[in-house]
C-alpha cells in the first residue's frame, strides 16, 4: 500500500507517465481515449516495470544482489529513450531517498548510484516483506494511478469517470502482476520486453517543449 | 558496494529558502546575494520551476555564479508540493550540490512563484525569506499568511517603484511589522545600495548563527487550508 501510494513523498507528482505528451499531440482527447491509453501503457511499459520490480524483489528477498547490474542493463535495453531512462533513474533515486528515510535498511545500499525506479520498488517490497507478485502489483498500481491523476490537470475530465476507469482496470492489473511474477524467476534477459516505441519518441519531443505542466 | 549517494553529504551548508508570489523578485534577490557574497561564501543555487528551467537560465545568464553551481528542479504543476509536502526532489538536489562542490557555505533554494500561502518545510531549508513587492499592492502585507508572518525575513522588494504605483512604502512596512510580531522586515531595492547591504548583513548573520550551531529552523506554519486538485478535476486558484 505504502509503495503504491502516489502520495509517497518521492517526487512522482511531477510526472504524467507520458499522458501530457499524448494529450498535447491529440492522441488522447476523451475518456475512452484515456482508458485506451492507460490500458496500452499497463500492458507494455507497465508490464516491463512490474516484471523488473518482481525480479528485483525475488532476488532481494533471497539476499541475492548479484543480478542487480544485469537487471539494470536489461531495463536500459528496454527503454530506448535516453530521457525516459534518465527519468526512471531519477525517480529511482528519489524513491530510495524517501524509503530509506521512512524505513532505513542496509539493503538499499546494494542498489547502485542511480538505480531504475522499478528495481528500487522491488528491493523496497522485499525490505517490507512483500512477495514478488505484490511488488509487481505495487508497480502497476502506482504507475497507473499516477498517470490517471495527471489527467485532471491535462484534460477536461469528470474525476468519477477517471476512477471508474481505474476500477475497471483492476482485474487486468492483477493478471499482469501474475504474468510479471511468473517471469520474475527466470534470467533477466528473458523478462518481458513489450515496449511502446511511441512513448519513447514522445518523451524525447516532450523534453524539448517550452511549455509543459509535467516533466514527463 | 558502498554508495555515497545514499548517505548525507559530509559538509552541510546553510540552506536558505526564497519564497513569494510570482514576479516579486525572488530570482533577483538570489542574484543580488550571489553577486555581493560570492567572495565571502561558497554558494550554490537550486531553482524550482513549474514549466521549464527558466529561473536557472536567468541566473546563469546573469553570470552571478559559475553555471554548474546553479541547478534547476522541475516541479511539475504544483510548486508548493516540492517545497512543502514532498521535498525529496529538492532535498536530493541540495545534497547533490553540497556533495559536488563540498564544502559549500550556503545553498539558496528558489521556490516556484506561487501564492501567499506557500512556505518551505523545515525538512528542506534551515531558514527562509519571503519576498513581496510594492507593485503587488500595499495591502498585501496586511493580508498575512504563514510566509508573511512566519518567515525568518520578510523582504518588501522594489521600493523604488512605490511612487509609481501609489504605494506608501512606509505604511506597507509598518503593516508588515504588525503582522510579524517582531520578526524582521526589510524594504529592498536593487537600486538602493544601503538596502542591499542590509540584505547581505542579514544573510551573514544567519550564516554565523547557523555555523555556530545556535540556529533552530522554525516552521512558519502550514499552508492555509486551500482547495487542492489531486483528482477532483479542478485546478486551484493561485492568488
Ligand atoms: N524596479 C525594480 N524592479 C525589480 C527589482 N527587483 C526585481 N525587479 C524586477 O522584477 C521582475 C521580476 O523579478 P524576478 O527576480 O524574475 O522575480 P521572481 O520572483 O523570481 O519571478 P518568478 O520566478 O517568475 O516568480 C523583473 O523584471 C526584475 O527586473 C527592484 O528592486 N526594483
Ligand atoms: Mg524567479
Amino acid at each position: 500500500m505504502l509503495l503504491a501510494d502516489g502520495r509517497l513523498p518521492a517526487g512522482g507528482y511531477a510526472h504524467s507517465g507520458g499522458l501530457e505528451p499524448a494529450v498535447a499531440a491529440g492522441r488522447v482527447t476523451d475518456m475512452p481515449g484515456l482508458e485506451r491509453f492507460l490500458i496500452g501503457r499497463a500492458q507494455t511499459t507497465g508490464l516491463i516495470a512490474a516484471a523488473f520490480a518482481a525480479a528485483a524483489c525475488a532476488r532481494a528477498g533471497r539476499g541475492d544482489f548479484s543480478d542487480l547490474p544485469d537487471l539494470e542493463a536489461e531495463l536500459d535495453a528496454r527503454t530506448p529513450s535516453p530521457e525516459l531512462r534518465k527519468i526512471s533513474r531519477d525517480l529511482g533515486r528519489q524513491l530510495r531517498r524517501a524509503l530509506s528515510s521512512i524505513h532505513p535498511d542496509p539493503r538499499f545500499e546494494a542498489l547502485g548510484a542511480a538505480p531504475h525506479q522499478p528495481i528500487v520498488m522491488g528491493v523496497a517490497a522485499a525490505v517490507l516483506g512483500l512477495a514478488p507478485q505484490e511488488a509487481a502489483m505495487a508497480s502497476l498500481h502506482e504507475s497507473n494511478s499516477g498517470a490517471a491523476a495527471a489527467a485532471a490537470k491535462l484534460m477536461p475530465v469528470d474525476p468519477f469517470n477517471v476512477h471508474a476507469i481505474l476500477a475497471r482496470m483492476t482485474s487486468r492489473l492483477d493478471t499482469l502482476a501474475a504474468q510479471a511474477a511468473a517471469a520474475a524467476e527466470g534470467p533477466p534477459s528473458d523478462l518481458p520486453s513489450t515496449g511502446a516505441p511511441l512513448s519513447d519518441i514522445a518523451a524525447e519531443h516532450h523534453r524539448r517543449r517550452d511549455v509543459r505542466l509535467f516533466a514527463s | 558496494m558502498h554508495d555515497d549517494h545514499t548517505t548525507a553529504p559530509k559538509t552541510r551548508a546553510l540552506r536558505l529558502g526564497v519564497a513569494g508570489p510570482v514576479g516579486t523578485g525572488k530570482s533577483s534577490v538570489i542574484a543580488t546575494i550571489c553577486r555581493h557574497l560570492r567572495d565571502e561564501f561558497a554558494l550554490g543555487v537550486i531553482t524550482n520551476d513549474i514549466y521549464t528551467d527558466e529561473d536557472a537560465r536567468f541566473l546563469k545568464s546573469a553570470g552571478v555564479l559559475p553555471e554548474e553551481r546553479i541547478r534547476a528542479v522541475e516541479t511539475g504543476s504544483c510548486p508548493h508540493t516540492a517545497i512543502r509536502d514532498d521535498v525529496t526532489m529538492n532535498l536530493m538536489a541540495v545534497e547533490d550540490l553540497e556533495r559536488d562542490f563540498a564544502p559549500l557555505d550556503i545553498v539558496l533554494v528558489e521556490s516556484g512563484g506561487d501564492n501567499l500561502t506557500a512556505t518551505f518545510s523545515p525538512a528542506l531549508v534551515d531558514a527562509q525569506l519571503f519576498v513581496l513587492d510594492v507593485a503587488g499592492g500595499g495591502d498585501v502585507a496586511r493580508k498575512g499568511g504563514p510566509g508573511i508572518s512566519g518567515a525568518d525575513l520578510l523582504v518588501i522588494n522594489k521600493i523604488d517603484l512605490g511612487p509609481h504605483v501609489d504605494v506608501d512604502v512606509d505604511r506597507m512596512v509598518a503593516d508588515a511589522q504588525k503582522a510579524r510580531d517582531g520578526r524582521p522586515v526589510l524594504p529592498l531595492s536593487r537600486k538602493q545600495a544601503d538596502t542591499v547591504e542590509k540584505l547581505c548583513d542579514w544573510v551573514r548573520e544567519m550564516h554565523k548563527t547557523y555555523a555556530g550551531g545556535d540556529h533552530v529552523p522554525v516552521d512558519p506554519g502550514p499552508m492555509a487550508p486551500h482547495h487542492h486538485a489531486h483528482d477532483d478535476g479542478h485546478t486551484h486558484r493561485h492568488d
